[in-house]
């Protein structure tokens, strides 16, 4: 493996901007790697090396031209396939739209695009970013590059692994229910669900609106910092965007100072259910805060035990609205159209057709609990739950700067392993799941291994609103801290590929 | 059931919900433009396309119309209130969902007054919410133009996202015979209220303004609503009183012969004037709404909703009452003028120089039966109120009589220019020289020396008949007045 592979993306941008080495030759370096690794991660959808390489000489050219680029000019990234790209299919990792060409790029992909990033291509997915493993996607699962075994954590997995497997310095990934922390805690890399509406979902196929949070993938917390501020900010095409500035996140990752900080381990999550080894490695870490200064005190969020049944009650609502445009009548997939079916067949056929079992599942589940003389017991009762869980975390951020818990309750699990029971599936998401429905901010870092299995164990950071500083903060301090004890990223502990 | 019949056993009642498409530069949700009859397909973007990833964002100007026709219709303007997604399939709404309002409209109990003979009917709104229009199928082949038994079906999505504001009355009781008429009149006010708000151009041929239509009937006495019935998208005045009317028929024949209203849609046929049963309540869809989550509440500022308020333009009935007042008619003249839309034309002749009498003379005779011939409304006559007010200036400067004066309309009517250039084309001055004036004169008294005779003996009424020739021979350009005394005179009478 070329050693450009190893550099952080930080590193890459500053190579590239000072023209040592070309985003050509970076480029290339990882499109090799990508075509060596695959045939064991499959973390990638669609890989098309002359878009992508042309993207890299036109970098090359703007910095030969002495155009100023951002930090990131010239580095590559893969994008997870829910994201539309005008060069590139975008699929959601589903039949229903197998070969699809987005007229339009989504704001983060234009953003980034703008400022130089150069695609590497599409990551594998859970359908429509439904799943925790990756295995329902329509493509085929991504492999954990840990163990080809295991999964790789869902819905971004392909994200996760790309970056683990050193196919892609950064990755972009979507966070609905833990979707970028729990690929990134189960794969050893650092996951970042920002601020619901720090940054845009104008071009990310909707899973559930009042959720969906994209972020980043890196390998290290400074580089999830820079790629997150070069997509994030208000989107004027996004109404659910926020109008703030984007907090200082590359100024908090290279602080990495959390003297006299407030640390509040939240008491609800831990116990039974967790693996030994998640619980032993949460326990240093929370040590080793306290060794850096940090007060620690324990948090009760009693509301917190409800996220995971509202979550499954609004997320399959809200999906099952927005996956209607899914009808073969405008793009995508059409199935039975031979001049003699109907257009509602042809829409039956296609969506039976075109959508797996999990999405199918979701879509009922939503479509029941919406149904007149449901609602107000299903829906809303989960908006009430909401409204619990953020008067939970505002009354905890009272007390504390920052709450942590473990990312997951296990480590990477074997695929199959859950693949026929949903339940087991979704406790995978037990302690990302409330962010997300309070719409705070949360980072997953590694901090070791576990005993048991030897697999990586993620620590969650939770902030509050527009805190997301605090997360990268806190998250860098571990790293470094960390990062002295390994002599080195935790990832130089996983096997060769 | 004949109609007398049928109100004599029942009293309907009715309710009506309008759809009003607004004239925002832009659709509802996205940037693309609303213009009416552009090719199809042309005025569309990812979003109101519903491609994967794309988001709505609200079109302020919409929403602040929406509270205007609120205000306007003395509503409560909500403090707080959302979209909420009405789910349901159809291929001509790109999203599978309707951004729509549920149950926090935008405003909500207001009311309408309007007048049928000459009686102030109280209509009740109910709720005022703001959507965005579908896109507009065309179902090709099959017997009845609707999507079951096409052969197949085009969609143009240009309509799609249009903003689209929906108005709904609370059950109008108590209209009895007039209820067709109360309809008609309220669906007619209601268009005058959004053109005075200029939030819409209320075409309803265009489909701009829409109209369902509610009818339920109890019998005499009972004070027990019936079931109702539901016709969609009755699409002019005239419909919307024969809809009334016909389903009044139709639901009390049904009663009356011990049978039961079905709650169901249906639709109105312009050829017939009757309904014919579309979907049933029974097989209805349960739409599943629930609050948008693409788009943030709407909070509207309480001293911005008065502004609005206060900025309110004089209001159609307010008006009506000024001209009826300053143009000194009577009620049922002034209804005249007002069923036959010729309200702003007389005002706008009245401003160019013309009594108010002569105005409203002009545009309610010649004017109103030449619009009547050529089928279509006196606003559309290619004539404006500036050349109605040199008519009448012509008139009565004495350069023109009253057939005359017809004949210069009708030069203007017919695109030989203004007034001025008719009277030139046409050579229309009144004949003025007395000279050539009396050798007619002369010619028409030789040609009818009966008539002359009874004159001369004292039968002054036989003059018409002299004067009658003149006029003919003249073809009509001389001046009847002063041709009377001429004749008067010659016969030595005067
Ligand atoms: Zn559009």
């Amino acid at each position: 493996m070329t050693e450009l592979l190893r550099k952080t993306a930080a590193e890459l941008g500053r190579l590239i901007g000072s023209r040592e080495v070309s985003a050509v030759e970076v480029a290339q370096a990882h499109l090799d790697r990508i075509a060596e690794v695959e045939p064991k991660v499959n973390a990638f959808l669609h890989v098309d090396p002359d878009v992508t390489l042309a993207q890299a000489r036109a970098v090359d050219d703007r910095i030969g031209a002495g155009e100023r680029l951002g930090p990131l000019a010239g580095v590559p990234v893969a994008h997870k396939d829910v994201f539309t790209t005008t060069d590139m299919p975008t699929t959601a990792g589903s039949k229903i739209l197998e070969g699809w060409r987005p007229p339009y790029d989504a704001t983060v992909t234009g953003r980034l695009r703008e400022a130089g990033l150069v695609i590497l291509g599409k990551t594998n997915l859970d359908e429509f970013a439904m799943g925790s493993s990756t295995e329902n996607s329509a493509y085929g699962p991504t492999r954990n590059p840990w163990d080809l075994s295991r999964i790789p954590g869902g819905s971004s997995g392909g994200s996760s692994a790309s970056v683990a497997a050193y196919e892609a310095p950064l990755s972009t990934g979507t966070d609905t229910g833990g979707s970028i922390r729990q690929p990134a805690a189960v794969t050893g890399i650092v996951g970042m669900k920002p601020t619901y509406g720090g940054s845009s979902r104008y071009g990310l196929i909707a899973f559930a609106s009042s959720l969906d949070t994209p972020g980043p993938f890196a390998r290290n917390v400074l580089d999830a910092a820079l790629l997150h501020e070069a997509f994030s900010g208000h989107d004027v095409m996004d109404s659910t965007s926020i109008h703030a500035e984007v907090p200082p996140v590359v100024e908090a990752a290279r602080q990495a100072d959390i003297a006299g900080l407030r640390v509040g381990v939240v008491k609800e999550f831990g116990g039974e259910g967790y693996q030994p080894g998640v619980l032993a490695r949460f326990h240093e870490a929370v040590e080793l805060l306290e060794s850096l200064g940090a007060k620690v005190v324990e948090v009760s969020c009693p509301s917190f035990g409800y996220a995971l049944p509202a979550y499954y009650l609004i997320a399959p609502s809200e999906c099952s609205s927005n996956l209607a445009r899914f009808d073969a009548m405008r793009y995508g997939l059409r199935i039975g159209d031979d001049g003699t079916r109907s257009a509602e067949e042809v829409m039956a056929l296609t969506r039976a057709a075109g959508f797996g079992p999990e999405v199918k599942r979701r879509i009922m589940l939503g479509t029941y609990a919406l149904s007149s003389g449901y609602y107000d017991a299903y829906y809303g009762q989960a908006q009430k739950v909401r409204t619990l869980i953020s008067r939970d975390f505002d009354a905890a951020f009272h007390q504390v700067d920052v709450l942590v818990s473990p990312t997951t309750p296990t480590t990477a699990f074997p695929i199959g392993e859950r693949a026929d029971d949903p339940m087991a599936m979704y406790l995978a998401d037990l302690c990302t799941i409330p962010t997300n429905l309070a719409g705070n901010a949360a980072i997953s870092v590694p901090c070791g291994l576990a005993d048991e299995d030897g697999l990586p164990v993620g620590l969650q950071i939770m902030a509050p609103v527009l805190g997301d500083d605090r997360c990268y903060r806190v998250g860098a301090a571990v790293e470094r801290a960390l990062e002295d004890r390994w002599g080195g990223p935790l990832l130089a502990k996983a096997p060769a590929l | 059931m004949p109609y007398d019949e049928a109100l004599e056993r029942f009293e309907p009642v009715l309710g009506l919900e309008t759809h009003v498409e607004l004239g925002t530069a832009s659709k509802m949700f996205c940037g693309c433009p609303t213009e009416f009859g552009a090719p199809p397909n042309t005025q569309v973007c990812p979003v109101c396309l519903a491609l994967p990833g794309s988001l709505p964002v609200a079109n302020a100007e919409a929403i602040e119309s929406t509270i205007r026709i609120g205000l306007a219709l003395n509503c409560t303007i909500a403090e707080w209130c959302r979209f909420a997604r009405k789910n349901y399939f159809y291929p001509d709404m790109p999203k599978n969902y309707q951004i729509s309002q549920y149950d926090e409209p935008l405003c909500t109990d207001g009311y309408l007054d309007v007048v049928v003979d000459g009686r102030t009917v109280r209509v009740e709104i109910e709720r005022v919410h703001l959507e965005e229009d579908t896109g507009k199928s065309t179902h090709v082949g099959g017997a009845t133009g609707r999507i079951h038994g096409a052969d197949y079906s085009i969609v143009d999505y240009n309509r799609a996202g249009i903003p689209l504001v929906e108005i709904v009355t609370k059950p109008i009781a108590g209209a009895d015979r007039l209820a067709p008429d109360v309809a008609r009149a309220y669906v007619t006010e209601l268009r005058e209220l959004m053109r005075a708000l200029g939030v819409s151009d209320v075409r309803m041929e265009e489909g701009s303004l829409r109209c369902d239509v509610n009818v339920s009937l109890m019998p005499r006495g009972s004070s027990e609503w019936g079931t109702r019935s539901e016709t969609k998208n009755v699409n002019s005045l005239r419909s919307v009183e024969r809809a009334v009317r016909g389903e009044i028929e139709r639901q009390a024949a049904i009663l009356a012969d011990g049978g039961r209203i079905i709650q169901e849609t249906r639709h109105f046929h312009e050829d017939t004037g009757r309904t014919t049963s579309g979907r049933s309540k029974e097989e209805a869809q349960d739409y599943r709404y629930f609050p948008e989550p693409d788009l943030l509440p709407m909070a509207p500022d309480r001293d911005w909703v008065a502004s609005l308020k206060a900025a309110l333009p004089e209001l159609p009935s307010v008006r009506r009452a000024r001209l009826q007042a300053e143009w000194g008619v009577s009620d049922l003249d002034m209804a005249a003028m007002h069923n036959a839309d010729a309200i702003g034309l007389v005002e706008a002749t009245v401003a160019a120089g013309a009594p108010a009498a002569d105005a409203r003379k002009w545009w309610m005779g010649e004017l109103a039966r030449r619009a009547n011939e050529a089928g279509k409304p006196l606003a559309e006559l290619s004539i404006t109120p500036a050349d109605v007010a040199r008519v009448t200036e012509l008139v009565a400067s004495g350069a023109l009589n009253d057939k005359l004066a017809r004949q210069v309309l009708e030069g203007v009517l017919a695109g030989e220019g203004g007034p001025d250039d008719v009277v030139a084309k046409r050579g229309l001055q009144i004949v003025s020289d007395e000279g050539e004036l009396l050798a007619i004169i002369d010619k028409v008294l030789a040609d009818n020396a009966d008539a002359a005779d009874k004159v001369r003996s004292g039968k002054v009424a036989a003059v018409g008949a002299l004067v009658g020739g003149v006029m003919k021979a003249s073809r009509g350009k001389a001046d009847a007045g002063r041709a009377r005394e001429l004749i008067l005179e010659k016969l030595g009478v005067s």
